[in-house]
């Protein structure tokens, strides 16, 4: 019991928070994710890239045109969807007959173009939006305020994206395609229609989850890279497409990282979090919450 | 072409190859051509996969294990790169065995044969920038100089010497593209991308079979690796391992022809000389650029030529080589 005790100390405790607190963002990127691919059926490996993208608009808006953070972030919102539709309208429309592995290295195309797009435009440089938020201390802790802002950002984007999704008739449309792609479009709903929705959507999560990013981490052209990979292995954790799932294995994933990092260096707690990932990939191949067939 | 002309060809260019260096010893273009040789090897091995649909983006991982197991034996063992070499390869083969065999055998494929393979690429590339203190984390690791034999630590200063090794190691690797080409493991795997449940029902072992193509891949990619060690003698973390080598492979192999056996080599020229042209023309200003145009190129070619150039080249001759036959065939219908 006292070598439990030991263990279980402040800064353990602290780490569980944080992994929550962090666990708010993941889950954001992965719901969007999450919704692309259960509607269009479609991975979006550049899904980091448009995140980064997000956060270049917001380091841009607030550092170099002076508008405050609040105007900034509905306008980085807007442009990132429009990017999402974008996308969908150049790269994956043309594909969407094609095998799945095509869309999904278009996509990995994507990537390569937004990141090398940055690196040309805005060089490799380190850049940060200049704006540090106070430390809140509790107790012997420290929580960073801009993650708990985060958070409950996050929170919200999530509570919205739920309402769309069961009040309105777009939404139900939606949520309709993921479960019969065929019909709908006998049932009188443009499906091209709800892909562009969809996919502005989801760019639209990207967007948010950037304003939230970006007050915590420095921008450069390979950030995306930092937190991509593991926004797929949450979904795929979770079972793509399924947003509850999703939404478990964020905080899963999260508290690996945040303890894992405790415990030893941040690369393992990344080394651990890709590795029980293979693992449950076997113990449970499709997801997290999949039922046994 | 008949299978003797064809013959004759490879053996007209391979002299060509072969006599190369011998006659032109320009060291920058040597260097080049050194480079494409070992990265079409790479890709070639990649393609082995990708052709039967096993898209896999761990083949970053095993070329950084190629590369750094050997380097790393030489430098705290002292063991050669002659026994270092197949000691990396081995690993590498473990760890595709150990991924590779859940996954077949719990059906693992698609999208999510993607992302696992993904993942293990992720965790080749953060164990080596975790281990800093042997590996040198992301800063690069060079092997140790060779002082006395030059020819037990496999380090030779001529171009002329590494042209011919990395010329070995990629005629090797199209040979054993050819050789399962003509297996009976080919219409097999092709059976399995098809249908998986159609070919094990017509008697094919899937697992076993996409087993084997993932092991002879995981131990030429790894090959790969720790050559391009050797030749460079200086190695990072993001130039041999990771996601952004693997969609390298993926994309150089989708470019050249995925289908085909110079596929490959194909796209590995055009890449690479992009890339240096890029480089030359613009210096240091040139960062990002070859990127930017290999990805705008990758959403092109997925869209508009899946086939890859040279498979879309090689299609154009064929059907029209189809189409001048038909054209006889009609004619004599109609002189009867």
């Amino acid at each position: 019991m006292q070598a439990f005790l030991d263990i279980f100390d402040i800064y353990l405790l602290e780490a569980v928070i944080n992994g929550i607190l962090l666990g708010g963002v993941l889950a954001l990127l992965a719901l969007g994710l999450n919704l692309i691919f259960g509607v269009i059926d479609v991975t979006w490996i550049c899904y980091a890239e448009l995140v980064m993208i997000g956060m270049y608009a917001m380091y841009f808006m607030v550092q170099y045109y002076g508008l405050s953070y609040f105007i900034a972030a509905p306008f980085t919102i807007l442009l990132v969807a429009l990017l999402g539709a974008l996308l969908h309208y150049l790269v994956i429309a043309p594909l969407l007959t094609a095998p799945p592995i095509n869309q999904l290295l278009a996509t990995g195309g994507v990537l390569f173009v937004l990141q090398s797009f940055a690196t040309v435009a805005f060089g490799i440089d380190f850049r940060n939006l200049g704006i540090r938020l106070p430390v809140l201390a509790f107790g012997d802790m420290n929580f960073s305020y801009a993650r708990l802002l985060s958070f409950l950002a996050a929170l919200v984007g999530m509570v919205a994206v739920y309402l769309f999704m069961t009040r309105t008739f777009t939404g139900t449309a939606i949520r309709a395609i993921s479960q019969d792609r065929q019909i709908m479009a006998l049932m009188g709903v443009d499906t091209k229609r709800m892909y562009i929705i969809t996919s502005a959507l989801g760019g639209g999560l990207a967007g948010l989850a950037a304003c939230l990013l970006v007050l915590q981490y420095d921008v450069h052209p390979f950030v995306g890279l930092s937190f991509g990979p593991i926004t797929f292995l949450i979904c795929v954790l979770g079972g793509l497409g399924n947003f509850i799932g999703g939404f478990i294995a964020a905080f899963v994933f999260a508290e690996i990282i945040s303890l894992g990092g405790l415990f030893s260096d941040l690369e393992w707690g990344y080394v651990l979090a890709f590795a029980f990932f293979i693992v449950m990939m076997f113990i449970r191949p499709a997801g997290l919450l999949a039922r046994r067939r | 072409m008949t299978g003797q002309g064809r013959l004759a060809a490879w053996a007209v260019g391979l002299a060509a190859l072969v006599a190369l260096p011998f006659v032109y010893r320009d060291p920058y273009h040597l260097h080049i051509l050194v480079l494409i040789l070992i990265w079409s090897f790479a890709y070639t091995s990649w393609s082995m996969m990708g052709r039967f649909g096993l898209v896999s983006l761990g083949h970053g991982g095993f070329m950084g294990i190629g590369a750094y197991v050997t380097a790393l034996l030489w430098n705290h063992l002292g063991l050669s790169p002659w026994i270092g070499i197949p000691v990396s390869m081995v690993a590498a083969g473990a760890l595709a065995l150990v991924v590779g065999y859940p996954c077949f055998r719990f059906r693992i494929t698609g999208h999510y044969f993607v992302l696992v393979t993904l993942a293990l690429s992720g965790i080749v590339l953060q164990v080596i920038t975790a281990t800093r203190d042997y590996t040198g984390g992301s800063l690069g690791y060079t092997p140790n100089r060779a002082t006395t034999n030059k020819l037990l630590a496999l380090q030779f200063d001529d171009k002329t010497t590494w042209y011919l090794i990395a010329l070995a190691v990629w005629l090797a690797g199209i040979v054993v593209w050819h050789l399962i080409d003509r297996s009976m493991s080919r219409y097999a795997l092709e059976a399995i991308s098809e249908d998986e449940d159609a070919a094990a029902a017509a008697g094919v072992d899937v697992t076993a079979e996409k087993l084997k193509i993932t092991l002879i891949s995981a131990l030429m990619t790894a090959l790969a690796g720790a050559i391009y060690c050797q030749y460079q003698m200086f190695i990072t973390p993001d130039t041999v391992s990771g996601i952004a080598v693997s969609l390298q492979m993926v994309f150089a192999a989708i470019v050249g022809g995925l289908f085909v056996s110079l596929g490959p080599t194909v796209g590995a020229i055009i890449t690479i000389l992009l890339a240096e042209t890029l480089r030359i023309g613009f210096g240091t200003k040139a960062v990002g650029w070859d990127n930017l145009v290999y990805g705008v190129l990758l959403v092109l070619f997925i869209i508009f030529l899946p086939k890859g150039i040279l498979g879309s080249v090689l299609d154009r001759l064929k059907s029209q080589r189809k189409v001048s036959r038909t054209h006889e065939q009609e004619a004599v219908k109609i002189a009867r």
